[in-house]
């Protein structure tokens, strides 16, 4: 049963969240998650105005940049939460999808929803291409060779006259309507609908890995890699799975992207995005699903919102970066302390 | 497709050579920090930028230089060369001991682990590099050109330029000062214990802090000196001219074997000429590709480069 007053006694937010969740029946669990999901799918209708940014309405700003940020910055958390892999090229994958749905949505009569997943075998071909190599390196030199990845596949777009060069591929389709739900600019709720069901699909996908063996895997790498060598974990190949995996939610974010923007050019993936996705990650929890989410609907928001940080948004992401390492290394809503639960259960047998 | 290599050869080697010595200058603030600290100072692309800005506003707001097509008269060119140089030495200098102190101290005196240490180190870089951004709006900055740039001999095609002879001779001189500084003197001999071992060279009443700071400075005076010869010789910046410059000089610290002084020095010359050659071929747009690719090749192939430790066991 849900006991309010004893949830509240937690030291944080996060393990509050935790404490209802653990003492609610199956049925009181089901009940929460339709209404979140419920509440979530209602976002659309509850601007009322107040919530409108200077540049765009409320409705645009909830699928780019809160819906799309929130995606990768799940996605992202698969390498640098979960697995402790400090990836810096993120924003390749995410090019990847995105000129995989404009070469194809201009040249083929595919459409969104058939090129979705090639758009996310070809980022997860691209994660193996690069973690092979790169994976076996360690902390700051994947970091480096990552970053360089990210600028690669930028450069590589900007020379290759094929596909645009810096003018970029112009006319992508939008997605073709599912039933009575179209998709158009004037009005985005379609694509926030779909990018709400992608993140649910992630959510659920990190929740199953989590507590199964890669799961396992990921957390004994990002604790100590030699030591989880020594247990007998395949390290590179969980080191694989968490990239590719990764890799592959960046490249459906870019699929998407791709078809509600209708113009892609190589600028629009710098590795300014690979960092201020970092940051939503960083900044909101590493490795806590909740605070990753949080993180990136806040840092995705306010800059749009308060114009002053708009010009400066990068400046305040690095600012965050710095002062969450600083002075809170876990983030505003800290992964679990998975050790203060062994305690409590511990002295709940004794 | 090798014919401009070959008609060129000996004009590209020149600059290539002249190229390398920058590369070796900001290489050796990588190396130098993480031989003490064991992890890759990101920033200093940034403190090299920094020192870019500075030997600009000293020539031109400071001493009032403007742009003309002949060198300014003996005193004042030498003069100007002179402050610029230390200028930039003093100021990429301080960034860097700025950067350490914000970036690096308070999370290494909690013990926390490295990937906190490292996303706050890039943190710092981007703020680094956004401030600059935002005050210069986004664009290029002109350096005065205070030096004629008139061919002082030639061998063989190759045109020995004022300033690629002054950028070599100085950058020699300055990289045989600092190896000879690190061997010989109390402070580089501080610095060559903590990188060997940390724990014993504060059992032996070393300041770790302080040693660290110095590192950190004499990485930035070095990248300092590199950003006046990167100015005297391109005669412009901007605020992400570290970026591909930094990258290229981190792949030179890790071809010579990070962490070893003398490895950046053949490092940064060997990268130099390939850049060089390989622009040659590949033509100018694919420069930063091919040094990425240098990169994967070297840390996959012979992760510890040619002098030094092997990178691929250090701790993450």
């Amino acid at each position: 049963m849900i006991n309010l007053k004893e949830s509240f006694k937690e030291s944080n937010f996060r393990d509050v969240g935790a404490h209802i969740w653990e003492h609610a029946s199956a049925v009181e669990r089901k009940i929460m998650a339709v209404s979140f999901i419920g509440l979530a799918a209602l976002l659309p209708f509850m601007g009322f105005g107040l919530l409108d940014t200077p540049v765009s309405d409320y409705g645009a700003v909830l699928v780019y940049p809160v819906g799309m940020f929130i995606l990768m910055a799940l996605g992202l958390n698969i390498v640098v939460g979960k697995s402790g892999l400090l990836d810096l090229g993120y924003v390749a994958f995410f090019a990847i999808g995105a000129y995989t749905m404009a070469i194809l949505g201009t040249r083929t009569s595919l459409n969104t929803w058939e090129i979705m997943p090639i758009g996310i075998a070809l980022a997860m071909l691209a994660g193996l291409i690069l973690g092979l190599p790169a994976l076996r390196l360690r902390g700051d030199y994947l970091a480096i060779v990552t970053l360089g990845f990210g600028e690669i596949v930028r450069i590589s777009a900007l020379n290759t006259r094929e596909i645009g060069g810096p003018n970029g591929i112009a006319n992508i389709p939008v997605p073709p309507s599912i039933g009575p739900l179209e998709f158009s600019l004037n009005d985005q709720k379609g694509f926030f609908w779909v990018v709400l069901v992608m993140i649910l699909l992630t959510i659920w996908m990190i929740r199953r890995l989590s507590v199964r063996r890669a799961g396992r895997a990921w957390e004994a790498i990002r604790q100590d890699e030699d030591v989880a060598e020594l247990m007998g974990v395949n390290t590179l190949r969980y080191k694989l799975w968490s990239f590719s995996l990764g890799a592959a939610v960046g490249g459906a974010a870019g699929v998407l992207y791709g078809s509600k923007t209708l113009f892609i050019a190589p600028e629009m993936f710098t590795l300014n995005v690979s960092i201020l996705i970092l940051a939503c990650v960083v900044f909101g929890g590493m490795g806590n699903i909740w605070g990753v989410m949080v993180g990136a609907a806040i840092l995705a928001y306010l800059p749009e919102r308060i114009r002053f940080i708009s010009d400066a948004r990068l400046l305040v992401f690095g600012l965050a970066l710095v002062i969450t390492m600083n002075f809170r290394p876990d983030g505003i809503l800290p992964r679990k302390k998975r050790e203060k639960v062994i305690v409590k259960k511990e002295k709940n047998n004794g | 497709m090798f014919d401009t290599l070959i008609d060129q050869f000996w004009s590209l080697t020149l600059s290539g050579i002249a190229l390398g010595f920058i590369y070796v200058l900001v290489s050796l603030g990588y190396t130098m920090v993480y031989g003490v600290l064991r992890m890759i100072n990101f920033a200093n692309s940034e403190i090299f930028m920094f020192g870019t800005f500075a030997t600009i506003v000293i020539s031109r707001d400071f001493l009032g230089n403007v742009d003309s097509p002949n060198s300014l008269p003996l005193p004042k060119l030498i003069l100007t060369i002179t402050l610029c140089l230390v200028g930039s030495m003093i100021v990429s200098g301080l960034v860097a001991i700025f950067v350490e102190l914000v970036a690096y101290r308070r999370l290494r005196a909690r013990g926390t682990n490295r990937l906190a240490t490292l996303i706050s180190a890039i943190g710092i870089s981007i703020v680094l590099s956004e401030f600059m951004r935002i005050i210069t709006h986004s664009r290029p900055t002109l350096n005065p050109r205070v030096l004629e740039k008139k061919s002082l001999f030639e061998i063989a095609g190759a045109n020995f330029r004022i300033d690629t002879v002054l950028t070599i001779v100085f950058a020699a001189v300055l990289f045989v000062v600092l190896d000879r500084f690190v061997k010989f003197s109390r402070l580089g001999r501080a610095i060559r214990a903590v990188s060997m071992n940390e724990d014993a060279s504060k059992l032996m009443g070393i300041d770790l802090n302080k040693v660290i700071s110095a590192t950190f400075l004499i990485g930035g005076l070095m990248s300092g000196a590199a950003s006046f010869f990167y100015v005297l010789t391109y005669e412009n910046t901007k605020f992400n001219v570290g970026f591909t410059l930094g990258l290229a000089a981190f792949t030179a610290a890790v071809i010579g074997g990070i962490g070893n002084i003398r490895g950046a020095f053949f490092g940064g010359l060997s990268l130099g000429l390939v850049e060089v050659y390989a622009s040659a071929i590949l033509g100018t747009e694919w420069k930063s590709v091919t040094v990425f690719v240098i990169l994967v090749l070297v840390l996959v192939l012979k992760p510890s480069g040619i002098f030094g430790e092997a990178v691929q066991q250090t701790r993450a």
